[in-house]
C-alpha cells in the first residue's frame, strides 16, 4: 500500500476583489492531480511560484480541505481520519514565521512535543538530540525574536522531528540556510529516508532535488507535467546533450534559425552581464554543434562547451510552456 | 492525566510568553489600578468603611477581567499572524484544547493585578481586609481566575473572525465591570439586570472573592464560577470545531 496515495485531487480558492469586496473571483490553483508516493520513498514536488505545491501539501496535512478528489496518508483519509493523519506525520516549511518569539527555541520545542503528545520521560532526550542534529545546541535558551533567519529553520526543522513522524512533509525547508546548513539538512533528510521514513519536498533548488529525491512530479498551473525519476527527466528533455555557447552581441533573431535545426530539440538563452549564453539541447551534439556555429557566423562567440543535461535544463523544458 | 500535563505545560509556556511583554504586563496593572485608585478615593469620602473594603477586593477583580478581556479577542489573530495558528491546527491535539491553556494563562496574569491592587490599598489607603479565610481566598481567587479564562476562550473563538476583534475587548470590558457586582453591589443594579448577571461567571467568581476576603460562605459562589465557566468553555468548545472546519474550507488559517 502507498504511504500517500492523490487521486484527482482539487482545490479552488475565492477570494473575494474590488473595493467593496464584492467582486468573486475563483483560483484554481490544483487541478486535478493524482501520485502515489511508496514507504521509505523521496518524493519531490516541483514547479514555479504559485503552481500549486504548498496547496498540495496542506490539503495532505489537512490544513485545506479538498474542493474535490481524494487524498489518502498511511492509508487514513485527510478529511475524514485528520486525526489520525495528523499524528503520524511532520511538517516543515520554509520562512521565518511559525514560532513562538517572545519563547527560548527549547520552549518551543518543549511546547510543540506536548501537542504532539512526545512521552514526557521522552521529551529531554528527544529534544537534546534533535538540538543538535540541527546545529542548535547551545543556542536553545535564547529566545527565538534574537534568532537569524537560518537559525528559525533549523527549529522549525527540529520541531518537525519531535515526535518521529512516519511521512515528513518539508515545503522548501532549506530556504535561508547557509550551504554548510544546507548540506547537513540533505544529509539528514537523506538519513531519515535510510531508515524508512516517507518524505514529500518542495524546492526551488533543483540539485537538491536531484541528490535527494528518488522521483519527482513537476508541477505547473496546478497539473503535474510530468512524472519520473530524476533520470527520467533528463532523458525526457534531452535524450542526449547540452551545448552552451556564449554570445557577445544580439543573438536574438538567430534562434529561431537555430531552434529549426534537425536534432535540436530545445534552446534556451540566459541573460549575462556582458554576454548571452545560449543553451542548445540536442539528442546528438557532435552533428548539431557544427550547424549551430554556422547559423551564429559573423556573432562573436566565446566559449562553448558541451555537457550532459541536469534537472534544470530539463525543468526549464517541462514548465517553459505552462 | 495527558490532558492535564498538556495544559499544565502550555499554560505555563502561555504564562512565559505573557509575561515577557513588559509593555502589555505594565499596562495591564497600571490601568486597572488607575480605576481601583478612582474608587478608593470615592469610597473614602462617604466614610462608609464597609463599603470601601467590599469595593476595594471588587476592585482588585476587575484586573482579572481586563486582562482576560482586552487580550482574548486578539490572541487567534495574533497567532494567525505569527503562523502558529496552523501549527496548532495542524497537531493531533484538539484545537480547542490547544486555546484554552492561552486564555488561562491571560486570568493568571490577571491575578498580579488582582495583588498589586490589595497591596496599593492596603498601604496607600490603608484600607485593611481582615482575610478571615486566606485559604478559601486564594482558592476563590485562583478559581476566579480560571473561570474567566474559560470566558475568555469563547470570546477567543468567537471573536476571530471579526477584523475590529480588538475593539470587542475593550467593549466587554466596563460593561462586565458594571454588572457583575464589582463596584456596586447587585442589589443596587435595576432589576433587570439581575438575569443577566446571573449567567456571567465573574459574577459569582467576585462574590466569591469577596466572600472569602470578608468573612462569609464562599463555596456555593465559587461552585457557581466553576460551573458557568464551564458552560462559557462548551459553547466555546462546539464554536471552536466550526471555526476551525470553516477556516480549512476558506483557507484563513494562514495569511499566505
Ligand atoms: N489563501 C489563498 N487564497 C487565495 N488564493 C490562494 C491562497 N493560497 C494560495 N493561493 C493561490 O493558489 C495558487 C497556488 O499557490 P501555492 O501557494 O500552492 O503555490 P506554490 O506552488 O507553493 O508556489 P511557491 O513556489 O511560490 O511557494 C497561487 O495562484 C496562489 O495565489
Ligand atoms: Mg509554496
Amino acid at each position: 500500500m502507498p504511504v500517500i496515495e492523490v487521486e484527482e485531487l482539487r482545490r479552488t480558492y475565492s477570494s473575494r476583489t474590488g473595493l467593496r469586496r464584492s467582486a468573486k473571483k475563483d483560483v484554481e490553483a490544483v487541478r486535478g492531480i493524482s501520485f502515489e508516493v511508496e514507504r521509505g520513498e523521496l518524493f519531490g514536488l516541483l514547479g514555479p511560484n504559485g503552481a500549486g505545491k504548498t496547496t498540495t501539501i496542506k490539503m495532505l496535512i489537512t490544513l485545506l480541505l479538498p474542493t474535490s478528489g481524494r487524498a489518502r496518508v498511511l492509508g487514513f483519509d485527510v478529511v475524514a481520519d485528520a486525526r489520525e493523519v495528523r499524528r503520524r506525520i511532520g511538517y516543515v516549511f520554509g520562512g521565518d514565521k511559525g514560532l513562538y518569539e517572545r519563547l527560548s527555541g527549547l520552549d518551543n520545542l518543549r511546547y510543540f512535543a506536548e501537542l504532539y503528545g512526545v512521552a514526557p520521560k521522552e521529551q529531554g532526550p528527544r529534544i537534546s538530540e534533535l538540538l543538535e542534529l540541527v546545529g542548535l545546541a547551545g543556542r536553545e535558551r535564547e529566545r527565538v525574536e534574537g534568532y537569524s533567519r537560518g537559525m528559525r529553520q533549523r527549529l522549525h526543522i527540529a520541531r518537525g522531528l519531535l515526535h518521529r513522524p512516519e511521512v515528513l512533509f518539508l515545503d522548501e525547508p532549506s530556504i535561508g540556510i547557509d550551504p554548510v546548513g544546507a548540506r547537513e539538512l540533505r544529509e539528514t533528510v537523506a538519513a531519515l529516508v535510510s531508515t524508512g521514513t516517507t518524505v514529500l519536498l518542495t524546492t526551488h533548488y533543483m540539485f537538491e532535488a536531484d541528490q535527494l529525491c528518488d522521483r519527482i512530479a513537476v508541477i505547473a498551473g496546478g497539473s503535474i507535467v510530468a512524472e519520473g525519476t530524476p533520470a527520467q527527466l533528463k532523458e525526457r528533455v534531452a535524450d542526449g546533450h547540452v551545448v552552451e555557447i556564449e554570445v557577445y552581441g544580439d543573438a536574438g533573431e538567430r534562434i529561431d534559425a537555430v531552434r529549426a535545426i534537425a536534432g535540436v530539440t530545445g534552446v534556451a538563452v540566459e541573460e549575462g552581464a556582458t554576454s548571452q549564453l545560449l543553451v542548445v539541447r540536442t539528442s546528438a551534439a557532435a552533428q548539431v554543434t557544427p550547424a549551430v556555429l554556422g547559423t551564429l557566423d559573423g556573432v562573436r562567440l566565446g566559449r562553448v562547451a558541451t555537457r550532459e543535461p541536469t534537472l534544470e535544463d530539463a525543468y526549464i523544458e517541462l514548465v517553459r510552456d505552462v | 492525566m495527558r490532558v492535564l500535563r498538556l495544559v499544565g505545560v502550555t499554560w505555563w509556556l502561555q504564562l512565559k510568553m505573557r509575561s515577557r511583554s513588559s509593555f502589555d504586563g505594565i499596562l495591564s496593572i497600571v490601568y486597572p489600578l488607575f480605576f481601583a485608585t478612582m474608587i478608593f478615593f470615592m469610597y473614602g469620602q462617604h466614610g462608609d468603611q464597609e463599603a470601601l473594603v467590599a469595593a476595594s477586593v471588587g476592585a482588585a477583580c476587575m484586573g482579572v477581567w481586563s486582562a482576560v478581556s482586552t487580550t482574548a479577542s486578539t490572541t487567534l489573530q495574533g497567532e494567525r499572524r505569527q503562523g502558529t495558528l496552523e501549527l496548532l491546527v495542524a497537531s493531533p491535539t484538539s484545537f480547542p484544547l490547544t486555546v484554552v491553556p492561552a486564555t488561562i494563562s491571560m486570568g493568571t496574569i490577571g491575578l498580579w493585578s488582582l495583588v498589586v491592587t490589595l497591596l496599593w490599598g492596603r498601604f496607600a489607603f490603608g484600607i485593611s481586609i481582615s482575610f478571615a479565610q486566606p485559604v478559601v481566598f486564594v482558592v476563590a481567587a485562583v478559581v476566579l481566575a480560571f473561570s474567566l479564562g474559560l470566558v475568555g476562550f469563547l470570546e477567543a473563538v468567537a471573536s476571530v473572525r471579526y477584523r475590529a476583534a480588538w475593539a470587542i475587548g475593550s467593549l466587554l470590558e466596563f460593561p462586565v465591570w458594571l454588572i457583575c457586582g464589582f463596584l456596586v453591589p447587585l442589589d443596587a443594579l435595576p432589576d433587570w439586570v439581575r438575569p443577566i448577571a446571573y449567567l456571567l461567571p465573574p459574577t459569582w467568581g467576585v462574590a466569591a472573592v469577596r466572600d472569602a476576603a470578608l468573612g462569609g460562605n464562599a463555596w456555593p459562589d465559587i461552585a457557581l464560577c466553576l460551573v458557568s465557566g464551564a458552560a462559557y468553555a462548551g459553547i466555546g468548545w462546539l464554536l471552536a470545531r466550526r471555526l476551525v472546519d470553516s477556516a480549512r474550507m476558506r483557507a484563513t488559517l494562514a495569511l499566505t
